[in-house]
């Protein structure tokens, strides 16, 4: 599903590189964690993956898409296949829940009676329903979040990038949303998701991917935040 | 393509500037406006050149003594004048037009100004060969020929003086699309600058289009249009002012001088024939300023 060989990621002003040498692999269906201190290059993976950046060396494959290669053209496409989630939930405050929603599908051109038949459905899914009329104003922390992953996975993409998405929320919400991230993943679709959250990555005993100044220094299947730390 | 949601885009974004856009539409306009004037000149200069082509006479203007005395000019030297005119190369009629009837004929040009009337005199209106060339720019062979002779008062060349108001013309026609060009200019500024500042103040929408996988055209054409749409507006502007222009002001100050047929009158339907260029000219321009714009200045 995700493959990157011996990736390397220098920005001009930089000398040190923000990714060096990676090498992963990740399965369909997979809910993997990436951690690592700031500035360790969770970031810079993530957006390597979406083609916001370009790699200095080596291969980035999602799905079908060879990313790093693939022409601009094509790139609303490898978009479209993945879901984003931010920690500052990145909502329109004009919108309400349903047209934040309903938003990310008008924007790709998809017909308005699609929209009315599956924005309800993803609601639902993440339990909004209800609530559809509300401006994001009006919501709290967790439920803003979760309408961002409404919206996220409206498309059913292949992939769900979330970056520090209970950054945040207090520990309670927090679990909800992971709870709703697991239910996501349990459709099939791979979840990627940075996060400092200590509680979070040793309580859901998933992959952890480890990153350190650029490397990748831990991979474990069924890991924990830290050993001995 | 969801034209609804492309053009409920447009709206609020025109909406959201809406000073910049006013100042938009202005500056477009009034480019427009000035261009629209020029283009007004050329078309008055082209129907005038039309009108004239081919009426260019040479007028040789006679003593006052001949004028006084000699109604038929049967005596000399009136008689020998008109034999050599008729003789030189290149003359193709001769009417001779004596002091009673050139007063007839300023009576009927002049006639819409009746103080102008009341102050001229027959005895000011000399007698007058007009002559008609083949090639109505060999004007100076006459002039060469007859200037100086007995009984000749002097050659007066109507091309020459056409030249000169048709020069007084062009230089109005340069001056209105100079002006347009600095207007232009400054109307291209501001497009390129709405549309960074709309792009600015939608850049969260913007960068959610983009994370969902919206097409460059899909972000992009809303700012395209609200460029095109506010140039139309000014273009409809322009042409209105125009129309304006004619009705309540050009009108009033050429009455007299297009009732007497010096200049041909500018009606509305060559405003309407200017027009489709002004709107041609707003949408190529608007278009190309946004397009430009956002490909240099907005990373979407």
């Amino acid at each position: 599903m995700i493959r990157l060989e011996h990736v390397s990621k220098v920005y001009k002003t930089s000398t040190r590189p923000a990714l060096d040498d990676v090498s992963v692999e990740m399965e369909k269906g997979e809910f993997v964690f990436l951690i690592g201190p700031s500035g360790s290059g969770k970031s810079t993976f993530l957006r390597l993956l979406l083609r916001e950046e370009v790699p200095t060396r080596g291969r980035v494959y999602v799905s079908n898409f060879d990313v790093a290669k693939m022409s601009r053209r094509r790139v609303p496409r490898l978009r479209q296949s993945i879901g984003c989630v931010f920690q500052d939930f990145r909502l329109l405050p004009t919108k309400t829940v349903a047209e934040n929603v309903a938003f990310a599908l008008e924007v790709i051109g998809k017909p308005r009676n699609t929209i009315v038949k599956v924005v309800p459905e993803v609601l639902q899914l993440v339990g909004l329903d209800g609530k559809e009329d509300r401006f994001p104003t009006e919501l709290s922390g967790g439920e803003q979040q979760r309408v961002a992953i409404a919206r996220a996975f409206v498309n059913r993409p292949l992939v769900l990038i979330a970056d520090e998405p209970t950054g945040n929320l207090d520990p309670d919400t927090s679990q909800d949303i992971m709870l709703l991230l697991e239910r996501i993943n349990r459709t099939g679709t791979t979840v990627i998701m940075a996060t400092h959250d200590h509680g979070i990555v040793d309580s859901m005993r998933r992959r952890v991917v480890e990153l350190s100044y650029g490397k990748v220094v831990r991979d474990d299947a069924r890991g924990v935040y830290g050993v001995g730390r | 393509m969801r034209t609804s949601f492309v053009f409920s885009e447009v709206i609020t974004g025109l909406r959201r500037n809406v000073t910049m856009t006013i100042a938009m539409i202005l500056t477009t306009a009034i480019s427009l406006g000035l261009l629209g004037g020029g283009l007004l000149v050329v078309r008055m200069v082209d129907k005038m050149q039309a009108n004239y082509a081919g009426k260019l006479e040479v007028s040789v203007l006679l003593t006052n003594d001949v004028s006084a005395n000699d109604k038929d000019c049967t005596q000399q030297p009136c008689a020998g004048l008109r034999s050599d005119l008729e003789a030189t190369s290149g003359v193709e009629s001769v009417v001779y037009q004596n002091r009673d009837e050139g007063f007839e004929r300023f009576k009927r040009i002049f006639e819409a100004q009746p103080e102008l009337l009341k102050l001229a005199r027959p005895e000011a209106i000399p007698a007058t060969f007009r002559v008609k060339l083949e090639d109505p720019e060999r004007t100076d062979v006459i002039k060469q020929a007859f200037e100086g002779k007995p009984g000749v008062k002097g050659v007066d060349d109507q091309g020459k003086f056409l030249e000169r108001f048709f020069e007084g013309l062009n230089g109005m026609r340069d001056v209105a699309l100079i002006l347009a060009l600095i207007q232009a200019f400054a109307a291209l500024l501001l497009i390129s600058n709405t549309i960074q500042v709309s792009a600015f103040t939608r850049r969260v929408e913007v960068g959610i289009m983009r994370l969902v996988g919206a097409t460059r055209w899909y972000t992009q054409l809303p700012f395209l249009i609200e460029a095109v749409v506010a140039g139309i507006i000014g273009s409809v502007t322009a042409v209105g002012g125009l129309v304006l222009f004619k009705a309540f002001f050009l009108d009033r100050i050429t009455r007299n001088l297009t009732e007497s047929g010096i200049i041909p009158p500018i009606g509305y339907l060559d405003i309407l024939i200017v027009s489709p260029w002004l709107f041609l000219v707003a949408i190529v321009i608007s278009a190309t300023t946004g397009y430009v714009t956002l490909r240099l200045y907005v990373r979407l």
